[in-house]
């Protein structure tokens, strides 16, 4: 770590990348210190995943087993949520001034972002394989091979990654931690539900299924649930998955910007 | 070359001229002291002066450097430490101060010597390892503080640093903070605190509603604006005009305040606390008696009555 830290150091434009890892080093030294948070982002998602299988699950029609069909949604939904918290954080640091020191520091701009967006990426990392552990102990198995596997897992951080953004862009709009908060959740709320995580799309009226079918969502759960159930269309499966991919970079690719120009300008 | 020098800069909120047309110039080694009431737009030139926010129109420079055009080279030389203390609550003292070392691309080796080196200094060796949820509010000051020292800056901005202190912690603060300019940094620093302004600052600024209302040295401030204020509180209100002929016959002042609310006179010491024994003579050959006598300093809110007409506004 120290020896890669030095080797950043020695060229200038190398220092986006350090002041990155210094910001997600000091983001995840809050997860260390206060476990609870993390205790409490994976308590909401293991609540979502025992109400559906057990409470609704029954009346859901899907083929195959509801579990199976169920968990790469949560999995999708986890790494939304997750994502609200990046906002959050930001809003949080504005409040206590921390924000107003790094911009008054000669660091790279981008860095306070990246940083907070890495982090909770990694957040996100922990609770989905901790999902997966609580998913498999619940009955879920994965059917397809283990690359797809490692490529579901991938789309889902990035996924997750990307949403981080478009919350870091409320937060910096917003500039309130309680209206981040709310503010995080209300477009997020009908983006998971109207969508393939939690049921079948096919039942739902036209004028909601086509939304739910486009929704980046529906995309992404779709691919992931292919990819881990070892769906037998190959063409179709690898469609999903780059629309997926298409879907994470036209996300980052507007929200980046804007989320840095924001931070540029927070005042 | 000056350490500061601000020329006729201006910023606006929509419809709010929060700086209107401000001058400023701040010696290398010296301290100016920014005094207004709040919203006088002094939180506000401190951020357009420290990068955080651009300017409308105008200019300034720090060390030659112009704020707007060349700002990332502006903060490799300034020092900010805020209203707010700007540390991470999450991170012990030492974990902050090398986090910000880092970000001003010091070696690893460097960013903790020199962490360590602070925190000596600022007496938080001890604390060094706990995380700031444990600190008092003086303490996380200090390694505010600390923290915008990290980079040696030659200058150095405080926005109100000593703003909800205990007195305590404020006289420890200020005395580090005169080190600081003996060794030869350059502070601007904004107070509503006129002691404060006094005991620090080279030159005082007052503003309000975004301009400068008057300048000086604090003891030309002082000479033009204000005296020491007498205040005594008679036992026997029925007395009261006896009493107040007997302060004015002293020949001070013509300010002369009767608050029968209070049963409260209050005069303007045109001499200084010179002139007190003569004011005790007086009442106590008018038989008047004595509950209560205060000698004070004008306050923030008198000056700029004197200054402006009206009150500082709340």
């Amino acid at each position: 770590m120290e020896a890669i830290y030095r080797a950043l150091l020695e060229k200038k434009w190398m220092y986006v990348v350090s002041d990155t890892l210094t910001m997600v080093e000091r983001n995840l030294i809050r997860y260390v210190r206060l476990p609870q948070l993390l205790i409490f982002s994976t308590i909401q998602p293991v609540m979502f995943l025992l109400l559906f299988t057990y409470v609704f699950g029954g009346a859901i029609r899907v083929t195959g087993s509801y579990i199976d069909y169920l968990l790469p949604g949560i999995l999708v939904q986890s790494a939304v949520f997750g994502a609200i918290q990046t906002g959050v954080g930001l809003t949080e640091d504005m409040a206590k001034g921390l924000i107003d020191r790094f911009r008054s520091l000669p660091m790279a701009r981008a860095a306070v972002l990246a940083g907070r967006t890495l982090a909770d990426t990694m957040r996100n990392i922990f609770v989905i394989l901790l999902m997966f552990g609580v998913g498999s102990l619940i009955g879920f198995r994965i059917g397809g091979s283990v690359s797809d596997a490692v490529l579901a897992f991938a789309i889902l951080l990035l996924f997750g990654f990307a949403f981080s953004w478009i919350s870091a862009t409320i937060g910096l709009l917003v500039k309130n931690v309680e209206t981040a908060q709310v503010a995080g959740f209300i477009w997020v709320f009908p983006l998971v539900f109207a969508s393939s995580v939690f049921v079948p799309v096919e039942t739902m009226p036209d004028w909601l299924r086509v939304f739910a079918e486009i929704n980046p969502i529906s995309v992404t759960v779709n691919a992931v649930r292919m990819l881990l159930l070892g769906y037998t269309d190959a063409a179709e499966t690898a469609r999903l998955a780059w629309l997926a991919v298409v879907w994470i970079v036209g996300i980052l690719g507007v929200f980046m910007p804007l989320a840095i120009r924001l931070y540029r300008r927070a005042a | 070359m000056p350490s500061i020098q601000i020329r006729d800069i201006r910023k606006s909120f929509g419809d709010i001229e929060a700086v209107r047309g401000i001058d400023l110039t701040v010696e290398k080694g010296t301290v100016l002291g920014l005094l207004g009431p709040n919203g006088a737009g002094k939180t506000t030139l401190i951020r357009m002066l420290t990068t955080l926010m651009k300017i409308d129109s105008g200019e300034a420079w720090v060390e030659g450097l112009n704020v707007d055009t060349e700002a990332q080279a502006v903060r490799e030389i300034i020092g900010l430490a805020g209203q707010y203390a700007a540390v991470d609550e999450n991170l012990t003292g030492r974990e902050n101060l090398i986090m910000v070392g880092r970000l001003y691309h010091m070696p690893m080796k460097e960013a903790q010597l020199r962490a360590a080196d602070l925190l000596g200094h600022f007496d938080l060796t001890d604390a060094a390892d706990r995380t700031l949820k444990t600190y008092s509010g003086g303490m996380r000051r200090r390694l505010d503080l600390a923290a915008s020292l990290v980079n040696n800056p030659p200058v150095l901005f405080l926005d109100e640093p000593t703003t909800g202190l205990d007195p305590q912690s404020r006289i420890a603060l200020w005395k580090i903070i005169r080190e600081l300019v003996a060794q030869g940094t350059t502070v601007l620093l904004t107070t509503q605190y006129l002691d404060e302004a006094d005991f620090l600052a080279d030159r005082i600024v007052v503003i309000d509603h975004g301009k400068v209302i008057a300048s000086g040295t604090p003891q030309e401030l002082k000479t033009e604006l204000g005296d020491e204020v007498l205040e005594v509180r008679i036992r026997d209100i029925s007395r009261i005009n006896e009493a107040t002929a007997a302060l004015r016959s002293i020949g001070e002042s013509q300010s002369v305040h009767v608050d029968f609310g209070t049963q409260t006179i209050s005069m303007t010491l045109d001499q200084g606390v010179g002139s007190l024994p003569k004011a005790i003579r007086a009442l106590d050959v008018a038989h008047v008696e004595i509950e209560d006598l205060t000698v004070r300093r004008p306050t923030l809110d008198e000056i700029f009555l004197k200054l402006t007409g009206h009150g500082v506004r709340v």
